[in-house]
């Protein structure tokens, strides 16, 4: 299948007073029609920056250095304003974590999903508002007609997320990009917006970018995720082999530090040691490394950042450890297919030139 | 009378024991707190009734407006109860002079949610935990830089943190430094408000074992307030579910999650999603609508308007927190 949306080596840096933030660095994934991505990691990993770069709304001091963002084959970073423009909010939309802050506070949730119609739709005022009171209506808001007058401010946060929904499904888009959806929402409201999220996406076949810190969250929603660390995406693959089977050190390690129910209460929890590397300041070798229980005894990762390569279908990790053997499927000489379940690997392969 | 009446006429509104035990280092009784605004009078606790144990770790979960962290500054006498009273060590905080509260600041300490706000810039971090050693006259000069390098020591920072000023360090440091503060006067109880919801999950692993360690070593009681149910389950010795400005549910811990009986508890339970994929799609209560304003809390029962299992009595009558098994309460007409 054709990918609905390729990032190929991504750059984003922010050339700031103090240096050069390399907040997106080499990042590369792709997304196919209806999947859900995850897009995982820590505060400051670069994840926020990924999704804003793939609409381009990057203002100085950052700048978008280097790579593709192909959506339906063309690259985003080649259309000139107008291009971007047409795509935004019509075939890519976006939906942000504090909704109160992404709508206009004088404008009314109706006027604003109007707008949004208008901007890509040749079609009436009358019919946009009529169509505005639908999406509401889709998204699971109690009495639309009554709603679609009301301004942001007078909806709780669980109804202001559901209306930023609404706004961004106007034109009904191939690709919905989620940052943080339902971080500032409670439990009980979250997994209503999660809920919503899964049976639009059943509906109308759209893929979702879905950025997160919560791996909850991914484990419930995503088909596959993407683990960033300090700028690079460090694993990615289907959900249910990164949660049973990580491979890189600090997927594993912050599966283990959310394992929290599986422990005793009261048991001391597995922790990740030391902290995040500054993105001014980074290390030359793998940014994991200072943290990593197995840095020590692997030659290369203090030098050399590696290389973000496949251990098996689907399940590509950068990192320089030698990835376990598969024990061979049955019958694997006869039909010669066993070459091509796990690529033959070496530390030195998996250096980046 | 049989041993479950005899055991209900025996236990306190809060669920322990009366009589026989220590005095709670910590008692809520009945407190009711309102707010007057523009927009009415916010009904933020109604009758909330609780104790903590000394070295008790009593946990507090609830979602955004459901009253923990008015329960937080009552204990810590940011403001009085509207009624009601706030017991720490037997003495009812309201009626203690300047004397009496400073020597209870000493013993209950604050931990915040917000590393960032709650250290001064512009103190150096060794200003800022000798200031509560100073104010209290703990120790000389000599002995207080001493105490301050043991602080640091103990929440895992280099002795030149002391140096350094709130800026350089990340949040998490921050965390610990705002620990470190709070165990400065070697306090009996700290009260945890979200403490550590604003940190990265690999960075919160590191403040709860910080926790979980002084407990032990120093056998200090925490009230842990936090809206995440995972960690007050692992934190805590007992727990109390609120909504919309009352405990529903308070129960020591196994006993709550063997057999959680308020259908909020429940829907709490499932509502939170899991670490395990293959653990998807179970049988998940998800609430319909939002938390009702506390400005109009709804009549009878305050989870009437969401709760799955509403009948018409709950409409009418508000069902009181009653004792369902020993130290397990619950504020339901059918649980």
């Amino acid at each position: 299948m054709a990918d609905l949306l390729a990032i190929q080596g991504l750059r984003t840096w922010f050339h700031t007073r103090a240096g050069v933030a390399r907040a997106v660095n080499d990042v590369s994934f792709a997304i196919q029609p209806g999947e859900t991505l995850a897009l995982v990691g820590e505060s400051g990993s670069g994840k926020s920056v990924t999704a804003y770069s793939i609409l381009r709304l990057i203002n100085e001091p950052g700048r978008i250095e280097a790579g593709k963002i192909l959506f339906n084959g063309t690259d985003l970073l080649k259309l000139d304003d107008k291009g971007i423009r047409s795509i935004r909010g019509d075939r890519v939309a976006m939906i942000f974590q504090e909704p109160l802050s992404a709508f206009n506070p004088v404008q009314t949730v109706g006027a604003q999903i109007v707008e949004a119609i208008r901007l890509h739709r040749r079609i009436g005022r009358r019919a946009a508002y009529h169509r505005a009171m639908e999406l509401l209506e889709q998204v699971g808001i109690p009495s639309p007609a009554k709603r679609v007058h009301e301004f942001p401010h007078r909806l709780s946060g669980g109804m202001r997320q559901r209306a930023m929904i609404a706004l961004a499904l106007a034109c009904e888009p191939d690709l919905l990009i989620a940052d943080e959806p339902t971080t500032a929402l409670d439990v009980t409201t979250q997994a209503q917006i999660l809920k919503l999220l899964k049976s639009l996406q059943a509906e109308n076949g759209m893929g979702l970018l879905l950025i997160t810190h919560d791996l909850g969250v991914v484990a419930e929603t995503a088909d596959r995720a993407a683990v960033m660390y300090a700028g690079r995406v460090v694993e990615e693959g289907l959900v249910a082999t990164l949660f049973t089977r990580p491979f890189h050190p600090y997927t594993a390690g912050l599966l283990a530090s959310v394992s929290i129910d599986d422990l005793p209460p009261g048991a001391r929890l597995p922790e990740i040691p030391g902290t995040v590397p500054s993105l001014l300041v980074m290390p030359r070798g793998c940014a994991f490394a200072e943290r990593c229980p197995y840095a020590a005894g692997t030659d290369g990762c203090l030098d050399h950042a590696p290389a973000f390569l496949p251990v098996a279908d689907d399940h590509r990790v950068a990192c320089f450890r030698t990835p376990p053997t598969p024990r061979p499927p049955l019958h694997a000489e006869a039909t010669g297919e066993a070459a091509g379940a796990l690529l033959p690997l070496d530390a030195a392969a998996r250096v980046v030139a | 009378m049989n041993t479950a009446a005899r055991r209900r006429t025996e236990t306190g509104a809060d669920g322990r024991r009366d009589g026989a035990e220590e005095k709670p280092l910590l008692e809520l009784r009945q407190v009711v707190k309102r707010f007057d605004t523009g927009a009415g009078t916010v009904h933020a606790l109604e009758g909330v009734s609780l104790s903590i144990r000394r070295g008790e770790t009593l946990g507090l979960v609830g979602e955004s407006g459901c009253g923990k962290s008015t329960v937080a500054r009552l204990v810590m006498d940011l403001y009085p109860p509207t009624s009601g009273t706030v017991h720490f060590d037997g003495k009812d905080i309201a009626k203690a002079g300047r004397d009496a509260r400073k020597a209870r600041h000493a013993r209950l300490q604050m931990v915040f949610q917000d590393p960032f706000s709650s250290l001064n810039p512009r103190h150096r971090i060794g200003r800022t935990l000798e200031e509560p050693l100073i104010i209290h006259r703990r120790g000389n000069r000599k002995e207080r830089a001493e105490r301050v390098a043991w602080l640091l020591e103990r929440v895992g920072l280099k002795p030149d943190a002391a140096q350094r000023y709130p800026h350089e360090f990340s949040g998490g440091q921050r965390q610990r430094i705002g620990i470190a503060r709070a165990l400065a006067l070697r306090p009996e109880l700290i009260v945890c408000d979200e403490a550590v919801s604003a940190l990265d999950v690999s960075i919160r692993a590191q403040v709860l074992n910080l926790l979980l360690d002084l407990r032990k070593d120093y056998r200090v009681a925490y009230l842990f307030i936090s809206h995440d149910l995972s960690i007050v389950r692992h934190m805590s010795d007992r727990v109390a579910v609120m909504y919309l400005g009352r405990i529903v549910e308070i129960a020591p811990r196994d006993d709550l999650w063997r057999e959680p009986r308020h259908p909020y508890t429940r829907a709490l339970m499932s509502a939170i999603p899991r670490v395990h994929p293959e653990q998807r799609n179970g049988a998940r209560i998800t609430l319909q609508g939002d938390l009702p304003s506390p400005l109009n809390p709804p009549a009878g029962c305050r989870f009437q308007t969401r709760c799955p299992f509403a009948a018409p009595r709950c409409r009418a009558e508000e069902p009181i927190l009653y004792p369902a098994t020993g130290e397990h309460w619950v504020a339901c007409h059918f649980a």
